[in-house]
């Protein structure tokens, strides 16, 4: 059993609307995925059915082999979108409330407690109310009670919103250890290039459905149209580009005189990188040769936009 | 189980814990007995003012009628002018003047009669002026007729009518609405409930809407665990408040009764009548002393079948309610929202205190009080009302009482998993305030 979560054509509909139409998708174990669109895919409404706190109208979950049941609960995190404390209880005290919630006896919930304090170095917030802590702080709370059970199963929802860079790349730390230590992480965002880096595989949600997944780089693999972005050094560069332009799809192209510099991105035909190659270093010194890789945000465009050709 | 009763722990030391609440715990009592201290002594005081008329009698008759009383003296001018009794009662301040002409005739001289004051007089001052003229004119024309003056005041002994139920117990005048009394302060017990904590539901559920800690919580709990818990425990704040409002609040009196040696007494005897004695034959056997007789009654009052029905109504009604409030809660975003909701839900609960303050304490069986303590939104306030006259022969039928918390039971269902449904769903929702008919959409979902 290679996955931790499988979704079988998941259907759910509020009033006339589907909020998720017919999606399947499944995250492989110990790995980190992101589950991407824009607001109002259907993102939220996957991860509450998941957390069992809405149900499908049709379709099938599968967690780590069974149909999903209700003590799956304590094998799974959540951070939700919407994310709060109680403004006026103690840190110590609502902490140790929730991973109760979560399962954990009062003494084990205390000592990881301890353990996590201690890590991110809040120690000695524990007798404060939320309302005295900053925006950020309060984040840094909502995360140890989301992974303090150690799920086997993360769920992120926007993690790092309210976040400021600095506690953002710390808790982004502790979710790569999470993972190292066998968890396997699912992001959800809206903001695509703020996972990419962290996502081995990702699946797209638009208008309630999957338009696509898998894993990441094959995926990119998969989009890249040999576009390479050229950096030359030559005299007579008004020349040159006005020789490969009638041969190549030349864009974004920019001549330096002064440093005899040119640059520009080019569309090769496939399989021909080489003979391009050659030929440039015979005319010039090349400088760098680069292929652009699409980003996961213009992959999504790709692919809507296709998807709206289609139909 | 486990996850239920973490909920209502937290709930409930949230609500003890809260400052507000803490402070309305202890100085609630002490507002209570200060009020009703301050309502005793202003009585006394109004009572002890005591109003001086003076009048001012020319003609012969009336000579023995005016006699001070508690209330009101009586100060007798003579040998004066009408413009110097005036002027001289003005002077000396008293309430008023009361000029009775010299004539022959009784008829003549009460016509011409009249009472001079500063302002228009009220009915006290004037009632027991107008009592005298009326019987001293009655007593006139029952003489012109032939009967004597002693015959005159056996024809005016006032009269009771003994009444007694068929099986020949003697029945009390006012004891239904005394009974009555004791039943609606229990129905108005549970309104107060009602209100108070239902509204402490909604509130901590808008809570943990607007602080967004709901969706953390109810990933490891159901919604309706919550819902429940969230319940359960702020009743039991609201039963620890209400126990140590009862027991301050007594002790207050008390000590306030043994240092002021204020007289209460008089304020909780409202309940209506103030038994005459009777002195009249009765063909049953001879009464004991009215008082105690109340007494008897009052014991006879049967207590632990009301207690106990108390709690099956308060419970469920408290169930139903509180429900209807946390789904109001979830529905919402924010307090102010809320008013539309609450308005039909305080409906039934003030009707029922009212169709049971004018209906049921004068007719315990008529059609009103029956149909309003079957129907399950008033049945626990005004059945509460009709019980302290016991169960079957004289009292409520059997079947009405069974048949009240069955409707009871039934809607208490319905309107649970309407409410949890209704729950379920507002608490993900967020923005705008829905209407009637997106709730009943909800319900779909």
């Amino acid at each position: 059993m290679n996955n931790i979560l499988v979704a079988s054509n998941v259907t759910k509909k509020f009033g006339n609307q589907f909020a998720l139409n017919n999606v399947s998708l499944a995250i492989p174990k110990n790995s980190i995925c992101g589950l991407l669109g824009p607001n109002g895919a259907g993102k939220t409404t996957l991860l509450r059915i998941i957390n069992q706190i809405t149900y499908p109208d049709s379709g099938e979950v599968m967690f780590d082999g069974e149909p999903l049941q209700p003590h799956h609960i304590a094998l799974i995190g959540y951070l939700p979108e919407e994310r709060g404390l109680y403004k006026s209880m103690k840190v110590g005290e609502q902490a140790l409330y929730l991973a109760q919630l979560k399962g954990l006896s009062k003494s084990d919930a205390k000592q990881k407690l301890k353990y996590w304090f201690d890590k991110l170095e809040i120690g000695d917030w524990w007798n404060r109310k939320i309302q005295e802590l900053s925006k950020g702080m309060a984040q840094k709370i909502q995360f140890i009670v989301t992974v303090l059970h150690e799920p086997k199963l993360l769920i992120f929802d926007e993690p790092f919103s309210g976040f400021d860079p600095i506690n953002a790349n710390i808790i982004k730390d502790e979710i790569i250890n999470l993972k190292e230590k066998g968890a396997s992480i699912i992001f959800a965002t809206h903001r695509m290039e703020s996972v990419e880096e962290l996502c081995e595989y990702i699946a797209l949600l638009h208008n309630a459905e999957k338009i696509l997944d898998g894993r990441l780089e094959d995926i990119k693999k998969l989009y890249k149209n040999n576009m390479f972005r050229v950096g030359l050094e030559l005299e007579n560069g008004e020349n040159f580009l006005d020789l490969i332009s009638d041969k190549f799809d030349i864009s974004h192209s920019h001549h330096d005189m002064n440093r005899k510099q040119l640059d520009f991105t080019v569309q090769l035909p496939t399989d021909d990188t080489r003979s391009f190659l050659t030929f440039l270093s015979s005319k010039s010194v090349i400088n760098n040769f680069v292929e652009t890789i699409p980003t996961v945000n213009d992959i999504f465009i790709q692919t809507v936009q296709r998807k709206n050709d289609h139909e | 189980m486990n996850k239920l009763s973490l909920i209502i722990k937290r709930e409930y030391l949230a609500k003890v814990r809260n400052k507000s609440f803490v402070i309305m715990t202890f100085l609630s009592p002490i507002l209570m007995v200060g009020m009703i201290v301050l309502v005793a002594y202003l009585t006394k005081v109004n009572d002890s003012q005591k109003r001086i008329i003076a009048v001012f009698n020319e003609s012969d008759y009336f000579s023995n009628d005016f006699n001070t009383t508690e209330r009101t003296s009586y100060i007798f001018f003579k040998d004066l002018s009408l413009q110097a009794a005036k002027d001289s009662t003005l002077s000396l301040g008293f309430s008023g003047l009361l000029h009775i002409p010299n004539h022959s005739d009784l008829e003549e001289v009460a016509q011409s009669s009249y009472f001079y004051s500063k302002e228009a007089p009220n009915s006290s001052v004037l009632d027991p002026l107008e009592y005298i003229f009326e019987e001293r004119l009655r007593q006139r024309k029952l003489i012109d007729i032939g009967v004597s003056t002693e015959e005159f005041t056996t024809i005016n002994d006032r009269f009771e009518i003994n009444i007694a139920t068929f099986t020949g117990e003697q029945n009390l005048k006012g004891i239904n609405e005394m009974k009555a009394f004791v039943g609606g302060g229990f129905g108005y017990l549970i309104m107060m409930f009602i209100i108070i904590y239902g509204g402490f539901v909604m509130r901590s559920v808008i809570e943990e809407k607007t602080s967004r800690i709901i969706e953390v919580i109810i990933s490891s709990v159901k919604p309706f665990q919550l819902m429940l818990g969230k319940i359960i425990g702020t009743s039991l704040a609201g039963i620890t408040q209400f126990t140590i409002w009862i027991i301050s609040a007594s002790l207050l009196l008390f000590v306030v009764f043994l240092v002021f040696g204020i007289d209460l007494t008089g304020l909780s005897d409202q309940s209506g009548t103030s038994p005459n004695p009777m002195n009249s034959i009765s063909p049953l056997p001879p009464a004991p002393d009215t008082m105690q007789l109340y007494a008897i009654e009052f014991l006879e009052i049967p207590w632990f079948m009301l207690i106990s029905l108390f709690l099956v109504y308060f419970i469920l009604g408290y169930l139903i309610y509180s429900s209807i409030y946390a789904a109001i809660g979830a529905a919402v975003d924010n307090e102010t929202d809320t008013q539309q909701f609450i308005f039909p839900i305080i409906l039934p609960l003030m009707l029922a205190i009212y169709v049971g303050f004018f209906s049921v304490f004068s007719n315990p069986n008529g059609p009103i009080a029956v149909a309003f303590s079957l129907f399950p939104l008033t049945s626990p306030i005004v059945m509460l009302m009709r019980l302290p006259g016991g169960i079957g022969e004289g009292g409520v039928p059997l079947w009405q009482v069974i048949l009240s918390i069955i409707c009871l039971i039934v809607t208490f269902i319905a309107i649970v998993w309407l409410a949890a449904k209704i729950y379920r769903v507002g608490i993900l929702m967020y923005g705008k305030k829905p209407t009637y008919k997106e709730l009943y959409r909800w319900l779909k979902y």
